[in-house]
C-alpha cells in the first residue's frame, strides 16, 4: 500500500512544483493549465486506483495499466507536437524581428549619412569613386557576429 | 531612402559569407547595369561580407541571424516593397549569374507581359550538367511546376528571378525561409496567387570564389526534400494576392 502513498505524493509535488514555477512567471499559464490538470488527473486515479480500473473496463481495456500507458503516450506526444508548433511559430517571430531589424539598422545609417551609396548618389560606384569612410567607422564594428 | 527619387530596378544579393567572390559580382554588375540599385542582403555572414559589399558601393542590409537564402530574399523584397522599387532581380551572390543576362531576364517582365521572370539554366543558354538523383529532382520538378505554373519551366531551383511590383508585394508578405522554400515554393505560391511566370535561358559561370553550399553527397536527400517541398506546397491554401488563381 505504501506504493500508492509515495505515487501519490509525486503526483501533488508536481502540481506543487507547477504552481511554483507559475508564480515565478517562469511557465506561462497556456502551458501549465494542461499540465495541472494532468497532474491533478493523475492525483485523483493515485488516490482512488479504482477510477481506472473502471474506465479500463469501459472502453474495452483488459489490463488497466496499460490504458494508463496509451493515455500517458498520447498525451505526452500531443504535448511534442505543440512544442513544435510553438517553436515554428517563435522562429517566424525571430525571423520577422531579424528582417525588420536589419531594415530599420539600414535606415538610420541612411539617415546618419553613413551607408556610402545614399550619401553620394544612387547608383552605387567602384570603389574609387565612394571611400569607405562609413565603412571603417560603423561597418566594421558593428556587426558582431 | 532619402529624397531622391528612387530608380526603378534593384538587384538583390542574397551573400552568405561571399566576401571572396562579392566585390567582382558588384562590379561587373554596376558595368553591366550602371543605373540599377545594387543591394546586398548579408545573411548573418560570420566574414567581412557586409564590408567589402559596402567597400564596393551597394547598399547593405545586415541580417542578425542566419535565415537562410529565403529569409535573406524576404528581407529583400521588403526592402523593394517599401522603397517603392518596380522591378527586384535576385542574383546570386557567388558570381554565378552572368550580368549581362540580368537585363535580358529583366526585359523579359515586359516583352513576355510576366509577373516573375526566371533566368533558366537548362533552357539552351550556357552549358550547366548535373548527374545522378539531383538531375531526376530536377526533372520531376521541372515537370510538375510546368503544369503548376502553366508554362514550361526547365530550372525551377534557380536562383536567377525578375520581379515586378505585383509579385514583390507578394514576395515581401510570403516568402518561405524553408530548404527550397524559396525557389520551389516561391514559385507556387507566385503561380497560385495567379502571377505570370516564363524563364529566359542564362548562362552559368564557374563561381567566383568561397565554397559552394551544395554538397554533393546530398544530392540525394535533395530529391526527397524537393517531392516533399513541394507536395506540401501544393497542398496548401493560395496566397491571399494580387490577382485570382489562373
Amino acid at each position: 500500500m505504501s506504493g500508492y502513498y509515495f505515487a501519490w505524493a509525486c503526483c501533488l509535488a508536481l502540481v506543487v512544483f507547477l504552481v511554483v514555477l507559475l508564480r515565478r512567471r517562469r511557465l506561462r499559464e497556456k502551458y501549465a493549465l494542461t499540465w495541472i490538470v494532468v497532474a491533478l488527473g493523475v492525483c485523483v486515479l493515485g488516490a482512488f486506483p479504482g477510477v481506472i480500473e473502471n474506465i479500463a473496463t469501459a472502453v474495452g481495456v483488459v489490463t488497466p495499466s496499460n490504458l494508463l500507458f496509451a493515455m500517458a503516450l498520447i498525451l505526452l506526444l500531443a504535448v511534442c507536437i505543440q512544442l513544435s508548433v510553438e517553436i515554428t511559430g517563435l522562429e517566424e517571430e525571430t525571423r520577422t524581428l531579424a528582417e525588420e531589424l536589419a531594415l530599420l539598422r539600414f535606415d538610420v545609417e541612411t539617415l546618419q549619412g553613413s551607408n556610402a551609396p545614399e550619401g553620394t548618389s544612387t547608383a552605387p560606384d567602384g570603389a574609387t569613386t565612394t571611400p569607405d569612410g562609413p565603412t571603417g567607422s560603423s561597418g566594421g564594428s558593428r556587426r558582431g557576429a | 531612402m532619402t529624397g531622391d527619387r528612387p530608380p526603378n530596378l534593384l538587384i538583390v544579393l542574397p551573400a552568405w559569407n561571399e566576401e571572396e567572390a562579392l566585390p567582382g559580382v558588384l562590379r561587373e554588375l554596376h558595368e553591366a547595369l550602371p543605373t540599377a540599385d545594387l543591394l546586398v542582403v548579408n545573411d548573418g555572414s560570420t566574414d567581412r561580407t557586409s564590408a567589402v559589399a559596402r567597400r564596393a558601393g551597394a547598399m547593405v542590409v545586415d541580417l542578425p541571424l542566419n535565415l537562410g537564402v529565403g529569409g535573406a530574399m524576404r528581407a529583400g523584397y521588403k526592402f523593394a516593397a517599401r522603397n517603392d522599387y518596380d522591378i527586384a532581380v535576385q542574383v546570386d551572390a557567388d558570381g554565378q549569374h552572368a550580368p549581362a543576362d540580368v537585363a535580358r531576364v529583366v526585359g523579359a517582365l515586359a516583352t513576355e507581359q510576366a509577373d516573375v521572370v526566371i533566368g533558366a539554366r537548362f533552357a539552351g543558354t550556357g552549358s550547366y550538367e548535373v548527374g545522378g538523383p539531383r538531375r531526376w529532382a530536377m526533372k520531376l520538378l521541372s515537370l510538375s511546376l510546368s503544369k503548376v505554373a502553366g508554362t514550361r519551366l526547365t530550372d525551377t531551383t534557380s536562383g536567377f528571378k525578375a520581379s515586378n511590383r505585383r509579385a514583390i508585394t507578394l514576395f515581401a508578405a510570403d516568402y518561405p525561409a524553408e530548404y527550397l522554400g524559396d525557389t520551389i515554393e516561391s514559385l507556387v505560391i507566385a503561380s497560385r496567387a495567379g502571377l505570370t511566370i516564363r524563364q529566359v535561358g542564362v548562362e552559368m559561370r564557374p563561381r567566383q570564389g568561397g565554397t559552394p553550399s551544395h554538397n554533393p553527397a546530398k544530392a540525394a536527400l535533395f530529391l526527397g526534400r524537393a517531392v516533399l517541398a513541394l507536395v506540401i506546397a501544393l497542398s496548401r491554401p493560395a496566397a491571399t494576392a494580387a490577382g485570382e488563381k489562373s
